[in-house]
């Protein structure tokens, strides 16, 4: 009776040692495996990206209101040529036919009876709908930099800057040295709040980070590897332009706008621009005299 | 007509004593509860992703009930050998067959119903209104869905195994809803006979895809015509009586020890 009991016990306390040995060893390894602390990503452990970017589409396909191809309608590729996502049907100017094109069967035109057949996009306060997948995507798959992009546009188009600020600043904490969040950061503190100083040291931040990360990478793709992100660096120097200007300092603009020219998409634009504002210095300076 | 009716009865007492019902309606409640409860920046407003997981949770539970009670009607008479008794009255097997049918189809419809009251109800505390027609439609065309796969599943348990017949019925319903819509898509990539051998199916698999109406509920699109509804009932209605036929055809010649 006494021996069962004591060998109970021993067993418990055997269990006990092993549990308070193994638990901070698991949890290490899990940290440094997945720095992610939701619940929902541990438990789909690598699977989880595959879902991230299903809940990414997902928040598309809310955008265009359940109006969206399938994996079989191969029409999509095709429909992205058309413009058809980006520029919604207008009233009564253009009928649209979209991804699905004219009905082959009745059974696929009886179908239409039953689902979203006329593309449309959220508008106004209904863009919140796309947000708890987006979240759930950066959740599950927090080095998905895009899910904190997007999230960010729609939050700011919602006048949600807080809430933006927040959640780009997790988005910072899973990729540190991401010179898209950086420059989605600035913006916020530039338009958002007029906190032009750490605005300005953003911008900074996130073009260094450009560089760092872009400058080894090719131009042009050869062999679909991945390329320069021009335009960020474009809207980055863009926005410390902007800046610039607003904050009475013109030269500095000059500056940014030299550094941005050789790799512009209208260099002379660009030109045109520093013409401008060269002009506007020597009158301010003869002013001055 | 009332022997059938007395055969119905029985099934859907079963149904109500079962815990089946009970279990995956709470599941499905605590799940979109705790999906309700959920903060998504602050926002109160978010609605469409409740009812996308709630009516998710409601596809998913009404058919594990449709077939589980289905699949098990004439196994577990066979099982117990109540069919003798049962069969020694004077009781044709068609209309046995149809009353377990009818019995299954009312009780999954009475589940069905609950299921989407207490999703009317959900939506309709986020909403601050309630699309009425909407959810009748999508009510309606869902329970006309389910009478085709009890019909179906019926017909399995005639012939299969419990246990086969529920793992065939799983996988040719989820089968024909995530792809059934698309196979003639997919035949048109394909070489003979192939090709042909698909686009055969497809317009012979019944279409479960058009009584799913979630979308439309989902995105707040207007309700499908009533035309189309009833048409869509009709067609319902035809598979419905095409496996029950044949369920009935292979019963009557059954031996049933």
């Amino acid at each position: 009776m006494w021996r069962g009991r004591l060998t109970l016990i021993l067993l418990l306390e055997c269990c006990f040692c092993l549990g308070a040995w193994l638990m901070p060893r698991h949890r290490a390894r899990h940290n440094a495996n997945e720095p992610t602390q939701s619940t929902l990503a541990s438990s789909l452990g690598e699977g989880r990206k595959m879902i991230a970017d299903y809940f990414a589409v997902q928040a598309d396909v809310y955008f265009h209101s359940g109006y969206y191809p399938s994996v079989f309608e191969e029409a999509r590729a095709q429909e992205e040529q058309e413009s058809d996502i980006s520029h919604p049907e207008n009233g009564k100017e253009k009928k649209e036919t979209g991804f699905m094109g004219p009905p082959q069967d009745w059974i696929d035109r009886f179908s239409r009876h039953f689902r979203p057949s006329r593309h449309t996009h959220l508008e106004g306060n209904a863009v919140d709908e796309m947000l708890p997948w987006l979240k759930l995507s950066a959740e599950l798959d927090p080095q998905r930099v895009q899910s904190y992009m997007v999230t960010d546009y729609w939050l700011r188009a919602l006048g949600k800057s807080t809430e933006a600020e927040d959640f780009v600043r997790l988005g910072l904490r899973a990729n540190p040295r991401s010179p898209d969040l950086l420059f989605a950061l600035g913006q916020i503190y530039f338009e958002d709040r007029q906190d032009y100083f750490r605005a300005k040291n953003l911008f900074i931040a996130a073009k260094k980070a450009w560089h760092k990360r872009d400058d080894s990478k090719p131009a042009i793709s050869k062999n679909g590897e991945e390329t320069k992100d021009y335009l960020l660096l474009e809207r980055t120097l863009g926005s410390l332009i902007k800046l610039e200007e607003t904050t009475g300092h013109p030269e500095e603009a000059v500056r940014y706008l030299q550094e941005l020219k050789p790799d512009a998409a209208d260099p002379e634009g660009v030109q045109k621009r520093i013409d401008e504002l060269q002009a506007k210095i020597k009158g301010q300076s003869g002013v001055t005299r | 007509m009332s022997k059938i009716f007395a055969v119905s009865a029985v099934v859907i007492k079963e149904l109500y004593r079962r815990k089946d019902f009970y279990v995956l309606f709470i599941l499905t409640a605590l799940i979109t509860l705790a999906t309700w409860l959920m903060n998504f920046f602050h926002d109160d407003h978010v609605v469409r992703f409740i009812k996308e997981i709630c009516l998710g949770l409601i596809w998913i539970a009404t058919l594990v009930i449709a077939v589980t009670t289905a699949a098990r009607q004439i196994p577990a008479e066979r099982e117990s050998r109540t069919i003798f008794p049962l069969l020694a009255k004077p009781i044709a097997r068609w209309q046995v067959l149809i009353g377990k049918f009818l019995g299954c189809w009312l009780a999954t419809g009475f589940a069905l119903l609950v299921f989407y009251v207490f999703f009317a109800l959900v939506s309709a505390s986020r909403e601050h209104t309630l699309h009425g027609p909407a959810y009748l439609q999508a009510f309606w065309l869902h329970w006309q869905m389910l009478g085709i796969i009890v019909a179906m599943t019926l017909l399995g348990s005639v012939v299969l195994t419990p246990a086969a017949n529920m793992t065939v019925i799983f996988i040719v319903t989820l089968g024909i809803l995530s792809m059934g819509g698309f196979l003639h898509l997919v035949s048109q990539h394909m070489t003979e006979p192939s090709a042909t051998i698909v686009t055969v199916i497809y317009y012979v698999i019944p279409h479960f895809e058009l009584f799913n109406i979630s979308e439309l509920i989902i995105h707040d699109w207007p309700v499908a015509g009533w035309l189309d509804v009833l048409g869509l009932t009709g067609y319902g209605l035809f598979y419905s009586a095409f496996f029950l036929l044949a369920a009935c055809l292979v019963f009557r010649r059954k031996a049933l020890n």
